[in-house]
């Protein structure tokens, strides 16, 4: 059904996306980069796809430079996409604005914690995650105050309302105000994809709920690993786990439970794709109890490595589906891996580090 | 979304259908129920539906069910054709041919309504009501709604085929066929038809 009247209002956007997908760097484009010997041959290989941005930068540009040019290009076409988009289309474009947003107020509030410079800090701020009031969030100090005078106007505020209690604003809490709003905004959007009339039943739905399974449960893993040895308590990182995914219900309980890396491995066992991937970078009991082959890293990836791996494998297989604004989505994921990985090639090429040059993920 | 269209078409047709009623107290549908009520409805000649009024109806649905699938085919082509466009120019002219595979559907109901017309004469008055004359008069109506319809079906599917074949550039003509189907098999129900006349 969605395929007679999609169109109406998306077919332009999904073709337009469909022709920035094809303009994504291919195989043979890294292997090119790989040969590169300065940043300037870098910036010439870029050139075909990356041509306007690039041609302002000095001789031998800076990676970050080289980076944030790339980023300026991916913001201006989301933005185009943004502003052609209609009806729940644009209601879905800008659902994924809102990870951004979440993103930024996170940075500044630690930036105005260490006491950095407000303009610095406003600069760094990814475009797409940008609100009008967002420069007031620097003066802050507690989480009510933090709500009432800035995010009640924004988006996220729902996503704050009644999930956070007021306290003062110092490090660890940061992190738990941007899990909390992270896994309300996903929850949030998992609804949305399944329970909106022009997509439940759709394509859309399909692909959507499993990308956002998937990014759900590399959250609830990543907050599991990285609350190893904080002050982090067992009941609050169970407040963390967004309430559904591929390890939702069973996984997220042993997961809440789990005190070392064999407990995360014990706990995501259940999920074939999980098992595979902590075996392969050796951390689960199993592969290490087998001994002799067990042990070091598979060439040298590392578990994030397997999870933006299988992050671009469903990436690439949300654009065999046609009739969905799911494509924006997996070519904005795309592109941001295709940033990280310029970013890795043009690092190793000035720093001189050849050999582990071939470290970045391509699927095309 | 998906069920407004269709809401809005038989909101529509009941409305025009039961305005005629209203304001007549003959109209088609109306006297099409007195018929089946009745097992003498050809007996009652002066009170059935006239042969005129099924062929007419047939051939109106042939075109109007024909250009709708077309132009729904069309929006479906097109827009997937300007957004895809944007970044590879060269899909234009190759893909022009999704759109003309759906206006052709358009042209087949043209083509059809124009046999299923030729169908019609003027006849002396009384002289409507023999059973040839009706079997012309139902020949059109159903020739019409299956060209119609078929139509239709035939322009939404080359539309959705159309766009995915842009997108993918590589286009697969193969669903026009059914806009074929549809041609023939109206053909066939209109063959038999005599042409409407005196008794």
């Amino acid at each position: 059904m969605e395929g007679l009247f999609f169109n109406v209002n998306g077919g332009y956007v999904e073709g337009i996306v469909r022709g920035y997908r094809n303009s994504l760097l291919s195989g043979q484009n890294y292997s090119n980069l790989t040969q590169c010997e300065t940043i300037d041959d870098v910036k010439l290989q870029l050139a075909p796809s990356y041509g306007d941005f690039l041609a302002s930068l000095p001789p031998n540009p800076s990676t970050s430079d080289l980076a944030s040019r790339m980023t300026d290009k991916l913001v201006a076409e989301f933005k185009y996409l943004f502003a052609q988009a209609t009806g729940s289309s644009a209601k879905f474009l800008e659902y994924m604005t809102y990870g951004y947003m979440i993103d930024n107020i996170a940075l500044l509030i630690t930036g105005t914690l260490h006491e950095r410079d407000t303009r610095e800090l406003l600069e760094r701020c990814h475009p797409l995650g940008w609100f009008e009031t967002l420069p007031v969030l620097c003066v802050a100090t507690n989480i009510e105050e933090l709500y009432n005078s800035v995010l009640i106007e924004t988006p996220l505020a729902a996503y704050f309302k009644g999930s956070l209690s007021h306290q003062d604003l110092d490090e660890l809490n940061i992190e738990i105000v941007r899990n909390t709003l992270y896994k309300n905004y996903l929850e949030d959007f998992y609804n949305f994809i399944n329970t909106h009339p022009d997509f439940s039943g759709t394509p859309t739905q399909d692909v959507m709920a499993e990308v956002l399974q998937f990014e759900a449960d590399r959250r609830s893993i990543n907050i599991t690993l990285n609350s190893f040895g904080t002050e982090l308590t067992k009941l609050e990182r169970r407040k963390l786990y967004p309430e559904f995914g591929k390890l939702y219900p069973e996984g997220s309980l042993m997961l809440s439970r789990a005190e070392d890396v064999e407990g995360v491995a014990l706990a995501v066992s259940a999920v074939a794709d999980y098992k595979a991937f902590f075996d392969a970078v050796g951390l689960s009991q199993g592969s290490s109890g087998l001994g002799g082959m067990g042990g070091g890293p598979a060439d040298g990836k590392s578990l994030e490595d397997m999870f933006y791996q299988k992050e671009m494998d469903l990436s690439k297989l949300v654009f065999t589906r046609q009739f969905t604004p799911a494509v924006v989505y997996a070519w904005m994921k795309l592109k941001e891996q295709e940033i990280r990985n310029v970013t890795w090639i043009s690092e190793c090429i000035a720093q001189n580090q050849k050999e582990r040059i071939g470290n970045f993920i391509s699927v095309f | 979304m998906a069920y407004l269209y269709p809401a809005g078409v038989s909101i529509t047709t009941l409305i025009v259908v039961g305005l005629c009623t209203f304001q007549w107290g003959q109209g088609a549908i109306w006297q099409l129920m007195r018929d089946v009520d009745s097992r003498y409805a050809l007996s009652r000649r002066g009170r059935s539906v006239s042969p005129y009024a099924w062929a007419n109806i047939g051939i109106a649905s042939c075109i109007g069910f024909s250009v709708v699938g077309a132009a729904w085919g069309i929006f479906l082509t097109g827009s997937s054709i300007v957004g895809g466009g944007v970044r590879a120019p060269r899909i234009r002219t190759k893909n022009l041919i999704s759109i003309i595979f759906c206006e052709v559907v358009a042209i087949y109901g043209v083509i059809m309504a124009i046999v299923f017309s030729s169908k019609l004469s003027p006849v002396p008055e009384g002289g409507i009501h023999t059973s040839s004359n009706y079997y012309t008069g139902y020949a059109v109506f159903w020739g019409g709604i299956s060209v119609g319809i078929c139509n239709l079906i035939c322009g939404i599917s080359v539309g959705i085929n159309g766009s995915g074949a842009a997108l993918a550039d590589a286009a697969d003509p193969s669903l026009s066929v059914l806009g074929l189907f549809g041609l023939i098999v109206g053909l066939l129900v209109a063959q038999k038809a005599a042409v409407l006349e005196a008794a």
